[in-house]
């Protein structure tokens, strides 16, 4: 009786809690790692947890690593776990996104990934 | 004029989370882009708030022919941002050959660690502290537990290789923990059998798909191909003196774990490496829970402090 009041107690714990969490990056367009063969005009990032706009956002670099001016990252208020960059016109190239992600629970997350576009 | 400089402290310090709101955590396993999981037989480089519960492993027979099977537990919690406590100990099944089976708790552990370094960039990490195996707290007759307290200074790394260059992608997943501790037990022997120091040392070599499929290529995993880190541990304990110098006991233990946003479940099967380990094939099943993620602000951050 004891052991299934504290497995009772544990899930509810966890399912009253079940959308905080660390926010991961589910995936990308363009995809972690890809070549795609005509310049973007935004990177979209799809995390597996709501995020808090404020704390939340995305950078550009070329391939020497220096930044591309794109403007802070926008939200879409009823999907907050889409984290959109919009991007200048790009020239053919090696390109790297370095993303932050404060979830709503205030866990924090950090990740960076390389895409290239073709000549 | 001593009651204004206290309220005013007060205030401040009653203001100061509130403008921070909300107060970023950055818990369990994580240094920069790497997540380390928990490992399961050699500890790991980073205070978190966690909880195995259990860890059930069936041993490879002994020397002496007996099996053991144990089911541990481990509760870990944060004090500070960088310094935490871990208290473990086990329920432990024993088949000696031709004796009766022993049953009850083994030796109680507790553990005060310090994560003095990390470095974002390079994904690296140290900590260390002390781990002290107290006397009298398990079945000494029947089961072997120890009549004497043991303490261990250690020194803990995590490494992850995702700052190597882009031209060795497939390489960048990699990440190795290890733990270095030396053995100091109170007593010099327990019934005729020397106590010597030991020396122990074990690392663990992972290879994380989540990392893989987040921060080098997307291969298309998903779901709960996306979630496993394949590794492999590896320790070892060495006597230095009292008569046992240079006898050496070890595992190698090949596994994998699957890490969810609460828990994470891992397996690995246990190979001893030298005849005084045993003989024979074990293996071990956890189940270990985020306690950060599942109770982020309550028992699951910091006693003290907040997270930068």
């Amino acid at each position: 009786m004891k052991r299934a009041l504290i497995f009772a107690a544990l899930a509810t714990a966890l399912s009253a809690q079940a959308a905080q969490a660390h926010a991961f990056l589910d995936h990308a367009v363009p995809a972690v790692g890809s070549t795609v063969a005509a310049a973007p005009t935004q990177v979209q990032l799809f995390y597996t947890q709501d995020l808090e706009p404020a704390f939340s956002g995305a950078t550009l670099a070329d391939a020497n690593g220096q930044p591309i001016a794109t403007g802070p990252a926008v939200f879409d208020p009823r999907n907050k776990a889409e984290m959109v960059l919009n991007l200048p016109r790009l020239p053919p190239g090696h390109y790297k996104v370095s993303w932050h992600a404060l979830s709503v629970d205030t866990h924090r997350t950090t990740g960076a990934f390389s895409f290239d576009v073709q000549p | 004029m001593r009651f204004t400089r206290f309220a005013a402290l007060a205030t401040a310090c009653a203001a100061f989370p509130v403008s921070l709101w909300p107060m970023q955590t950055h818990a369990h396993g994580f240094v920069g882009d790497r997540f380390f999981p928990a490992t399961l037989l050699t500890d790991d480089p980073f205070v978190a708030d966690e909880m195995s519960l259990p860890t059930f492993t069936v041993n490879p027979k002994g020397p002496d022919g007996s099996r053991e099977i144990d089911l541990q537990t481990d509760i870990s919690k944060t004090l500070w941002p960088d310094i935490g406590v871990t208290f473990s100990d086990q329920w432990e099944h024993l088949r000696p050959k031709g004796a009766p089976v022993a049953t009850g708790l083994g030796t109680f552990s507790s553990e005060l660690d310090w994560q003095f370094f990390k470095n974002a960039e390079h994904e690296a990490t140290l900590m260390t502290g002390v781990n002290v195996s107290w006397a009298h707290t398990g079945r000494v007759q029947a089961l072997g537990a120890d009549d004497f307290t043991t303490v261990s200074p250690l020194l803990d790394f995590g490494k992850g290789f995702g700052d190597l260059p882009d031209s060795v992608p497939w390489l960048r997943p990699f990440a190795i923990t290890g733990n270095f501790s030396v053995d100091f037990p109170t007593k010099t022997e327990s019934a005729g059998t020397p106590n010597p120091n030991n020396f122990n040392y074990g690392f663990a070599l992972e290879y994380s798909l989540p990392y893989l499929e987040e921060n080098v290529k997307d291969i298309g995993l998903t779901g709960f191909f996306k979630q496993l880190i394949p590794l492999v541990e590896t320790s070892y304990s060495t006597a230095l003196n009292r008569g046992q110098s240079g006898q050496t006991i070890g595992t190698v233990q090949p596994g994998i774990i699957w890490a969810g946003q609460y828990c994470q479940i891992g397996a690995e099967a246990i190979i001893p490496v030298t005849r005084q380990t045993g003989n024979g094939y074990g293996g071990l099943i956890q189940l270990h829970f985020y306690l950060d993620d599942i109770f982020p602000n309550s028992f699951g951050k910091p006693l003290f402090g907040s997270l930068p």
